[in-house]
């Protein structure tokens, strides 16, 4: 078998590991199949709900005392005539060469108005998963290596408040505290990028950290829970037994194990952030893909409903193949078993 | 001065008394055993040396290792001695090791937390020395395997490199070989007893196995219930034992059993030329997946009223061909037939020879769902009947079942939580006994229980024997105790039976190398009418 060297960066460390390169490729093969039919087969899924949907974008947009031919020309101008099958072949094949349509409510490209949405929804999500790790990676490790002591006891209530407050609530408790009565930060608004990356960050961290808590909340339990489990492996024991400290056989053997549970929940909470966050973004009156879809909806404008869900159920099953590969990188027993 | 000193060592654990006045040395060079059945504390002595009790635990008396009283001392000098001055080896090899760690880096570890002056390289280079000493060498073992990629006994071996890397001047085992087969338990001993030659270390061996250490051991303590309750050199220790328990534990694990005589030979279950094959994934990334052979041209018949018996070790096709005799899963080529009518109809189980057929399990924690009464539990098999009993014919067979196997039919209306790994067993055998079935598969049935709860079983396997013509296939990687409870037995190797023939001829006049080697590495109990005085 041939080996290839790979290398993990770790706490400023660094540590090289063998992984077999055919096991890997062939794994990273495997997943990526997986990912084309997925979309393939969400986007038909996509399609017919939205062509099953009530509701004529045409008849909608003219009213109901528009006239038969006024009718038949906009239904053509749309394309919404001609059979299933061109119609979701015209889409898919627009998809991929970046053509999404044009807005039947705005008249202006799908692309346009999805991108501009998808440069403050991306940063948004990035960075309230961010926020959520870095709180709740110290925090349920902290509870781990205490458990049952009051710091434990401590992480968890506060973890429990966090998993039952709606984040709303929290949104709307920073912008008291920091937007109204310290006035670090606006209530709401977006300044957009092209005032600098500094500004965009800015508009950004209140909406991120409200999104956060909660997700952090979660994440802690999770990584507590897994931690502990693998803290009464047999292999801690060994740890111990060479001479390790507690801490040192934590870190050094229980972190990597623990992080499977983990990673799970994390791609699933990018997924949720990127798509989930529209109170937040109604809250802090962000020009977010969450809005976007909303007025969409209820404008019946099918086109960029289509192309949003398309572009967030891609997003979710990259995060999965992006989590499947970093499974991998973590469990090399995970590389072989495929 | 001895190297370790344990005096008056009690111990208990959260309130609840565990150790008491435990007092045993151990001296550089010399080989101690521990030996008694679970719950008498040998575990925890061994914790106890390493300092790695559970949380809530309080000790006194005093663990001397040379001058030091390492009751007294920090945790951060434990953790200088531990992996430096006292090794230890754990009991079980397949999660022992951290399974995203190279065997390489956890060697290496040993090494660079007792002497991190040592550069990476060094240290894996230290690493190789250490795993080819234990029989690991570089060339066919790189330090780049992961331990998923080794048997058992290799990774026995990582385990052991790992508590020998500094040569510590104290090794601890604690059920070293309990997990591995009798050939592999042959070479982990020898090594382990080079190993402290060469070394000069000392060595503290926790087992439950008197054979392993009779002809191994310098000196043997007995434990029973948290104490000491005899201990001495390991002759005369045989050739006395003054303590009654001492001679009901050489007892129990040479126990013999008196089956009645089988009757004559009539067949019940044939296996013509039976194969199974697995798909293995594949080695590189487009290359064809090969397969491994589980169980190749199998052929044996079972004849009604035989107790015949199946010997080999792990991976050798001993479970998949009993999962293929119960139809749980099906063949690719051959036949099984039970009175003439296959196991397998089709794609499906055949029921009616299902029904003639019932399985007790290795685990008897395992095997039981815990939310159900024992009642629901043995008579779970109804489900196979066409019409299953009811009302007062049901509990007539759950009494009479609970009887048979030496339980109360009170027990009917308990929890699985509430009975020991002995009555446990015996539920699993009221489970497969109470729709007499015509052939039973006992599937390591014993090797999980204690020697004298399993004297205890194989006692009334014997009367069921009598009482029931009971035929049943006996599969164990015990040879001592397919010895007793068998006429006949076959020897299975890579998924081929090598040897067959009556049990006491294939004993005592193997005929294949490797029912030779079987039987040679077995470990056997001294026959203390012979030990030098």
């Amino acid at each position: 078998m041939e080996f290839s060297q790979i290398t993990f960066g770790r706490t400023g460390r660094r540590r090289t590991a063998r992984i077999p390169s055919a096991l890997m490729l062939r794994y990273t093969l495997k997943r990526f199949v997986s990912l084309v039919l997925s979309l393939v087969v969400a986007s038909m899924v996509i399609f017919t709900v939205i062509e099953i949907a009530p509701g004529d974008p045409a008849s909608f947009m003219l009213g109901i005392n528009a006239q038969p031919e006024t009718l038949a020309a906009l239904r053509a101008e749309l394309g919404l005539e001609g059979s299933k099958t061109t119609r979701y072949l015209a889409w898919i094949g627009g998809m991929v060469t970046g053509d999404f349509g044009t807005s039947y409510t705005y008249r202006t490209p799908v692309l346009d108005m999805v991108g501009d949405r998808l440069w403050v929804s991306l940063p948004l999500a990035s960075l309230a998963l961010l926020l959520s790790t870095l709180i709740a990676f110290p925090a349920g490790i902290y509870a781990a290596s205490r458990r049952g002591q009051a710091g434990d006891m401590g992480v968890m209530g506060a973890t429990q408040l966090g998993v039952a407050v709606p984040n709303f609530w929290f949104a709307m408790m920073l912008v008291l505290v920091f937007a109204i009565n310290l006035r670090w930060f606006s209530a709401g608004g977006f300044v957009g990028w092209d005032k600098g990356l500094l500004a965009g960050l800015h508009a950004l961290t209140l909406p991120a950290i409200a999104l956060a808590l909660p997700q952090a909340a979660i994440l802690a339990r999770v990584m507590r829970s897994s931690l502990l489990d693998v803290l009464g492996e047999d292999f801690m024991r060994t740890a111990r037994a060479k001479g390790l400290s507690e801490r040192q056989a934590l870190w050094r053997h229980g972190l990597r194990n623990a992080l499977i549970p983990v990673l799970t929940i994390i791609g699933l909470q990018f997924s949720f952030l990127l798509a989930g966050s529209i109170i937040i973004e109604q809250v802090f009156y962000l020009p977010g893909l969450g809005r976007l879809i909303f007025q969409s909806i209820s404008a019946r404008d099918l086109i960029v409903v289509e192309s949003v869900v398309m572009l967030l159920v891609f997003s979710v099953i990259m995060m999965n193949f992006l989590v499947d590969l970093a499974y991998a990188a973590v469990d090399p027993r995970l590389r072989a078993r495929t | 001065m001895s190297l370790l000193d344990i005096t008056n060592l009690s111990l208990s654990i959260h309130d609840y008394s565990v150790l008491h006045d435990v007092t045993l040395t151990v001296d550089a060079g010399e080989i101690v055993a521990i030996t008694g059945e679970s719950g008498s504390g040998k575990s925890m002595t061994a914790l106890a040396a390493m300092q790695l009790l559970p949380k809530g635990s309080r000790t006194s008396g005093n663990i001397m290792l040379g001058e030091r009283d390492l009751t007294r001392l920090s945790e951060r000098a434990l953790c200088d001695i531990r992996g430096n001055e006292i090794g230890m080896v754990f009991q079980e090899p397949m999660t022992a090791l951290n399974p995203v760690q190279t065997i390489g880096q956890q060697v290496a570890e040993t090494i660079r937390v007792h002497h991190p002056e040592i550069t990476r390289a060094a240290a894996m280079a230290r690493a190789a020395e250490t795993l080819a000493r234990v029989g690991l060498p570089s060339e066919r073992f790189p330090l780049s395997r992961y331990p998923h990629e080794l048997s058992g006994g290799q990774r026995q071996r990582v385990v052991i490199a790992m508590a020998i890397a500094l040569q510590p001047r104290l090794l601890i085992a604690d059920e070293p070989t309990t997990a591995l087969d009798v050939t592999t338990q042959a070479q982990i001993l020898a090594l382990l007893k080079r190993l402290t030659q060469e070394d000069g270390m000392g060595l503290l061996m926790i087992t439950h196995d008197l054979a392993v250490v009779a002809d191994m051991a310098d000196r043997i303590v007995v434990m029973r219930q948290g104490k000491v309750v005899e201990q001495g050199a390991t002759h005369q220790l045989l050739r006395d034992m003054r303590h009654p328990y001492t001679k009901m534990l050489f007892a129990a694990s040479g126990h013999l059993v008196n089956l009645p005589p089988a009757p004559p030979p009539r067949p019940l279950l044939k296996v013509e030329n039976v194969s199974r094959a697995y798909r293995l994934p594949r080695s590189s990334l487009f290359g064809a997946p090969s397969s491994m052979t589980a169980v190749d041209d199998v052929s044996f018949t079972i004849q009604r009223g035989e107790r015949l018996g199946l010997v080999g070790e792990s991976g050798c096709g001993k479970s998949t061909l009993t999962r293929a005799l119960l139809g749980l899963e099906q063949v690719q080529s051959g036949a099984i037939t039970l009175d003439g009518e296959p196991v397998f109809s089709g794609d499906k189980p055949n029921l009616a020879v299902r029904r003639k057929m019932q399985v007790v399990f290795q685990d008897p924690f395992g095997s039981f769902n815990p939310r159900h009464r024992v009642e629901r539990l043995i008579t779970e098999s109804f489900h196979l009947l066409p019409t299953p009993p009811r009302g007062a014919e049901r509990q007539k067979m759950i009494d009479e079942a609970l009887i048979a196997v030496g339980l109360k039919p009170s027990d009917a209306r308990k929890y699985i939580h509430e009975f020991s790994g002995g009555q446990r067993q015996r539920i699993a055998i009221a489970r497969a006994l109470i729709i007499r079935p015509d052939l039973i598969l006992f599937d390591e049935a014993v090797s999980a229980l204690d020697v004298s709860v399993r004297a205890q079983i194989l006692d009334l396997l014997a009367e069921l024997c009598a009482a029931y013509d009971l035929t049943y296939l006996f599969i164990s990687h015990d040879l001592s105790v397919v010895r007793t409870v068998t006429d006949r037995v076959l020897v299975m190797k890579s998924g081929k039976i090598v040897e067959e023939g009556p049990t006491a001829q294939v004993f005592e006049n193997p005929q294949h190398p490797y029912t030779r080697k079987l039987i040679a590495a077995a470990p056997v109990l001294p026959d203390t009418s012979k030990v030098p005085v």
